[in-house]
Order: C-alpha cells, then sequence, then structure tokens
C-alpha cells in the first residue's frame, strides 16, 4: 500500500446483545485503506461485512458495543462528538445502501432530497442548488435530469433510484464511499452500468470506496485490494489479482468454486461447501470454517488461526493448511 | 461436446404452451406480461427461462398453472388442454406440477410444523392414512437431506433460508409430480447453500424422473441445470436454444448483452462498458415492431415496423431478431 492510509480499522469487534446471548458480528478486524483506492469485502450474509461498514460509518444499532479504533482521515471515530460526526459524514464520508427504495425518503421529491443536502452542507442558495442537482442527475445518467427533480422516488424505476442515491453520496465531493451490495437488487444489464458509474466517478474524483459485496464477480475487475469476511473475521485479504491467482484459505477456494461458471457444461454437479455458517451467538473454539472445511485437522477445530503474511506482498490469509500454491507462481 | 438438441423436439412434449397471451390491468391501463409466447418442454427436460425482472417470465411459469388467466392461447399439459379446465379436473391435473418460489421462507406458513405443511398436499389429494402420509414425509425429507426426526416437530422459523428451501422442494415432491416450475429458487440464497440446492434439484430430477421448467434472472446459474435455454425480454421470447449452443453463440443481441454483463471472477477479464444503455421500457406502453430496438445497438428503421417472428438459426436453435448476431 502506498501513501498514508485515508481509513485505518485497528482490531475492531462489534458485539450485539440479543436473545440468544452475545453476538459477535465483528471479531477482530484489521484493514486500511488509501485515499483513491478501491476496496472489496467479499462475503455471505450474517458474515459482518454490513457490520463492519456501519462501525466504520458510526451507524450501529444502538445496542451494539464497539471495540478497536476507526481512523478516518485524522479523526477517530469513537471518540467524535456528534456534530464532528455529522459534518464528517456530510462532507469526506459517503454511503450507498443495497436498497434505494429504503435508503430514499418516499414522501420527498428527488429534488428535495438533493437540494437539501447540498444547501446543508456546501451552503450553496437555492438556484445554485437546484442547478448543481441538475448535473449531478446528469453526471450519474439519468435522463431528462431536469424533470427528475420534480418526481418521487416511487416514480423511478430501481435502477435509476441507485443512480439518485449515487448522486446524493457523491454530492458533497467524499473522500470515501462505502457501497454496501449497490447492486443486490438490481438486474445484471443495470448492474454493470452501475458499477460502471460507481468506478468512473470514483476514478474522476480520485475518491477512495470500499465496495461490499457477495459476489466474486463484482470484485474481480473492480477493486485493488480484496478482504474475504467469514464469520465475523477478515480470513483473507491480498491484492485483487494475487488473491484469484494464488488464493491460500480453502473458504475463498470453495466459495469461487461454488459459484456456477458460464464456461462449464449444462448438468457439471457444483463443488458445493457442506454444512452452514456456524450460529454468531455460538462462536466455535477453533477456525469457524472448520466444520465445513475439506483441509481441516485436529488443530484446526482447537485453536483460532491469526492472520499469518503469505509470501506474496501484501498478503494474509487465516489458516493451518492453507492451499499450496505452485512453484514458481509466487509474484 | 455438443448436446443433442434433436432428442427435445419430441412429437410427444410433456408441456405445450401456444401463443399465450396474459395481460393485468392496472389502473386503466394494460401491462403486455405476456405477449404470444409459444414453447414446448420434452419429458425429462429441464427448460430455463431467463430475463430481467418485469419481463413476464414468472407470469409465464403461473400462467402454466392457471394460477393467471390467459388472455388467450393454450397450455397443453400431456396432450390434455389446462386451459380449458376447471374446478375438480384441473385441480387433479395440478398434482401432476408443482411450484417452487424464490423465497422459501414467506412460502411456508410459520404457523404450522413442517411435518404439517409437508402433510397437507396428501390429506388435500385425498390419503386418509395417517401412517401412510407420516412415511410418506419422512422419505421425502430424507430425500432432501433433512432428517425427518428433527425437522417434522419444528416450525419454518427454527431454519436457514437454504433449509427453508429444501422443505419446500420436500413439499413439492411429495405429490410424485411429473413436472416442477422452480421460479427463482435460488436466488435469495448464499452462494454456498446456492450451490447444494442446484446440486439437491438435479438429483432430485435424476431420482424421480422430473421434468422442469426453471425461470431464474442468474444466466449462469440457469446454464448450471438446462438442457435448453430460453430468453424472455418484455413479454416476448427472443431466442430459445440448446444450453451450450445459445451461451457459445448468441443470436440475438439481448442474449448476447446478457451474457456480457454478467461479472467474471477473474481479474484479468476487464468489465465491459455496457453497449446497449438505459433500462427496458415499460410493458403498458412496450416498443412498436422488435421490443428490444430502444436498446439495441443493431436497431434500424424494420426493427421499429416489424415485429421479428422467432425462425431457425441453427439446429435447434430459434431467434427473433432482423439482424441476428450468428
Amino acid at each position: 500500500m502506498s501513501g498514508p492510509a485515508l481509513l485505518s480499522v485497528e482490531n475492531v469487534a462489534v458485539d450485539l446483545p440479543t436473545a440468544r446471548g452475545n453476538l459477535r458480528a465483528v471479531d477482530g478486524v484489521d484493514l486500511s485503506l488509501g485515499a483513491g483506492r478501491t476496496l472489496g469485502i467479499v462475503g455471505e450474509s450474517g458474515c459482518g461485512k454490513t457490520m463492519l461498514s456501519r462501525a466504520i460509518l458510526q451507524l450501529l444499532p444502538k445496542k451494539a458495543r464497539l471495540n478497536g479504533r476507526v481512523m478516518f482521515d485524522g479523526h477517530d471515530l469513537a471518540r467524535c462528538d456528534a456534530e464532528t460526526l455529522r459534518k464528517l459524514r456530510a462532507r469526506s464520508l459517503a454511503v450507498v445502501f443495497q436498497d434505494p427504495m429504503t435508503s430514499l425518503n418516499p414522501v420527498l421529491t428527488i429534488g428535495t432530497q438533493l437540494i437539501e443536502t447540498l444547501q446543508e452542507h456546501l451552503e450553496l442558495d437555492a438556484m445554485q442548488a437546484k442547478k448543481r442537482s441538475v448535473e449531478l442527475l446528469a453526471a450519474v445518467g439519468i435522463p431528462a435530469a431536469g424533470q427528475r427533480l420534480t418526481q418521487y422516488p416511487h416514480q423511478l424505476s430501481g435502477g435509476m433510484r441507485q443512480r439518485v442515491a449515487i448522486a446524493i453520496a457523491l454530492s458533497c465531493e467524499p473522500k470515501l464511499l462505502i457501497a454496501d451490495e449497490p447492486t443486490t437488487a438490481l438486474d445484471v444489464t443495470i448492474q454493470a452500468q452501475i458499477l460502471d458509474l460507481l468506478a468512473r466517478e470514483q476514478r474522476r474524483r480520485h475518491m477512495a470506496m470500499i465496495l461490499i459485496t457477495h459476489d466474486l464477480g463484482v470484485v474481480a475487475g473492480r477493486t485493488d485490494e480484496v478482504a474475504v469476511m467469514y464469520a465475523g473475521r477478515v480470513v483473507e485479504r491480498a491484492p485483487t489479482p494475487a488473491l484469484f491467482k494464488n488464493m491460500r484459505m480453502p473458504y475463498t477456494e470453495a466459495l469461487l468454486a461454488a459459484v456456477p461458471k458460464l464456461d462449464a457444461a449444462p448438468h457439471t454437479p457444483l463443488p458445493a461447501i457442506s454444512g452452514r455458517p456456524p450460529d454468531p451467538t455460538r462462536p466455535i473454539k477453533g477456525c469457524s470454517f472448520s466444520p465445513r472445511c475439506r483441509y481441516a485437522e485436529s488443530p484446526c477445530h482447537c485453536d483460532k488461526p491469526q492472520l499469518v503474511n503469505a509470501e506474496a506482498p501484501d498478503h494474509q490469509y487465516a489458516c493451518f493448511h492453507p492451499i499450496q500454491i505452485a512453484a514458481g507462481a509466487v509474484a | 461436446m455438443m448436446l443433442d438438441s434433436s432428442r427435445f423436439v419430441s412429437t410427444n412434449p410433456l408441456l405445450k404452451v401456444e401463443n399465450l397471451v396474459v395481460e393485468y390491468a392496472v389502473g386503466g391501463n394494460t401491462v403486455h406480461a405476456v405477449s404470444d409466447v409459444s414453447l414446448e418442454i420434452a419429458r425429462g427436460e429441464t427448460l430455463g427461462l431467463v430475463g430481467e425482472s418485469g419481463c413476464g417470465k414468472s407470469t409465464l411459469g403461473r400462467a402454466v398453472l392457471q394460477l393467471r388467466p390467459a388472455v388467450s392461447g393454450r397450455v397443453l399439459f400431456d396432450g390434455e388442454e389446462l386451459t380449458a379446465m376447471q374446478g375438480k379436473r384441473l385441480r387433479q391435473m395440478r398434482r401432476r406440477v408443482q411450484l417452487i418460489f424464490q423465497d422459501p421462507i414467506a412460502s411456508l406458513n410459520p404457523r404450522r410444523r413442517i411435518g404439517d405443511i409437508i402433510a397437507e398436499p396428501l390429506l388435500i389429494a385425498g390419503l386418509k392414512d395417517s401412517k401412510k402420509r407420516h412415511e410418506l414425509v419422512c422419505e421425502v425429507l430424507s430425500a432432501v437431506g433433512l432428517d425427518p426426526a428433527l425437522v417434522m416437530g419444528r416450525l419454518p422459523h427454527e431454519f436457514s433460508g437454504g433449509q427453508c428451501q429444501r422443505i419446500c422442494i420436500a413439499r413439492a415432491l411429495v405429490l410424485n409430480p411429473e413436472f416442477i416450475i422452480c421460479d427463482e429458487p435460488v436466488s435469495s440464497l448464499d452462494v454456498s447453500i446456492r450451490a447444494q440446492i442446484l446440486n439437491l434439484l438435479e438429483e432430485m430430477k435424476a431420482r424421480f424422473g422430473l421434468t422442469l421448467l426453471f425461470i431464474a434472472h442468474d444466466l449462469a446459474v440457469v446454464k448450471a441445470v438446462s438442457d435448453r435455454v430460453a430468453v424472455m425480454y418484455l413479454g416476448r421470447l427472443c431466442e430459445v436454444g440448446p444450453s451450450e449452443q445459445l451461451f457459445a453463440h448468441p443470436a440475438h443481441p439481448y442474449t448476447a448483452l446478457l451474457i456480457e454483463a454478467i461479472p467474471v471472477p477473474d481479474p484479468d477479464v476487464r468489465p465491459a462498458e455496457m453497449v446497449a444503455a438505459g433500462e427496458p421500457p415499460s410493458p403498458i406502453a412496450p416498443p412498436s415492431g422488435c421490443r428490444f430496438r430502444t436498446r439495441c445497438p443493431r436497431a434500424d428503421q424494420r426493427c421499429a415496423g416489424e415485429m421479428p417472428e422467432l425462425r431457425v438459426v441453427a439446429s435447434g436453435q430459434y431467434v427473433a431478431c432482423h439482424h441476428p448476431l450468428t
């Protein structure tokens, strides 16, 4: 990684009290991200990827307990007062959620929602804010942007709503954009358009981005680094090309193998991962993936593997029996 | 290896849909959900039906089961016309055709025990012998990989999404049907669970000699299980063909677009910038001529004026396009 980190997440843990007992949603995660870089966070539902993003945004549920430190642009976010946080979230830390129907206000027009943000945070007057709103909507590929200002979210398609949500997120030129499953609710052709849009705006604004997804295909072509999460922990982390070429963690391998491939013949049985992720209120003593792992041996069931450095730079994995890579494959 | 597609152009298909039209009335407007769709499914075949949301693929599935009345056209199952049936005859026929839905949790009654949920179809079918019912329920639960002793007395909320989908599959199988319509059966499931359920469906198909209509928006998922694939856009069929052929040589620009849009888990494959911009138009006022023309890079005057009909481009492959790619 080059340059000082814009964001650094240090040993972050999130605990949620539930009726079934304490739920450790995020368990000791360390991450860092430089300005203008893209980090993909990949994992299945319940792996803690959304809670981690909420911890960064300081948008955790009220009952949640956060341990560890989140440093963003020189601020320790967990210790910021409400006003500082509000300013940071407005100007430099933006988010796009999965479902644009619930993240936009259904009873306000698109224009009101955009103009309000711009007036409040950029101190523009009404005319300037309106002009800027139209420019923003046009920049995210919304046709007839001027007319859209008077429309309500329900009058737009899912893809258009997500474009509006992106326009609002980009409106104050953030330094970091967190996109939490931004295309999961969208059709595949629209997904490609939205991912193209995010990539283009990111390059243009030299903005850092965290792209959270369950789809390894989405991160492959569009991120600099990838962190794979399982049961609240980062289990493998590497520059994107290294991760796909020399994955060491059996979970990453199994996750990639379980996706149906377009180049496979019909009726080829898929190498499915048996079982399911552990119950987060009943933590497993050893490696969380060990009950489903085909390489697991007795130490895997007793001790938790920590992230260790692979031979390649910036590549880390948490496994006692990493996948052996072919000789000479190390970059 | 090419699949022998001639195997599926049988003289006696299990399901035959002829010129089916389904429309909805919405606030004084008409939604053209399914427009003049014809297709056949041979016994033992899996036909994948793909398209984006709102293209009418689910409506087509429902119209086959007569859960949606057709405006015109016919649905024939094993030579008998479902569209002409009513009441008891239709109900009896439906025992041979079952349905699996997208959201397994929502399609199970949260207040009923798993054993009762799966036994209900048997009860409706008139099986009064409770011991026999219990036997059949145990059998089908074991078949889908659940332990009957552990599962039968529990409620749906005690299970994960993947397990609920296994329960839904068990419920669909308990009447020993010949034909199952799977409507996005894995799209709400996580990657690792999705593969388990897809494998299970394939296993069940072989074991019980099923014929499947597999509806999904994910082309890779559809390819994994289908012998033939039909692509739908805004209520119309664009292309039908053997899976391998259709994915290797798509003839319709829309099929090509769908294939191109799938994110490939390989960092060396740079995502292609989308050629066809824009979004599907409203099915209330579909474009004249070819419905895909507003997003199609190959569209010209003819596409606006003249509706393309399905025609053969290769063995078993049909396309509705004036300017096909092959």
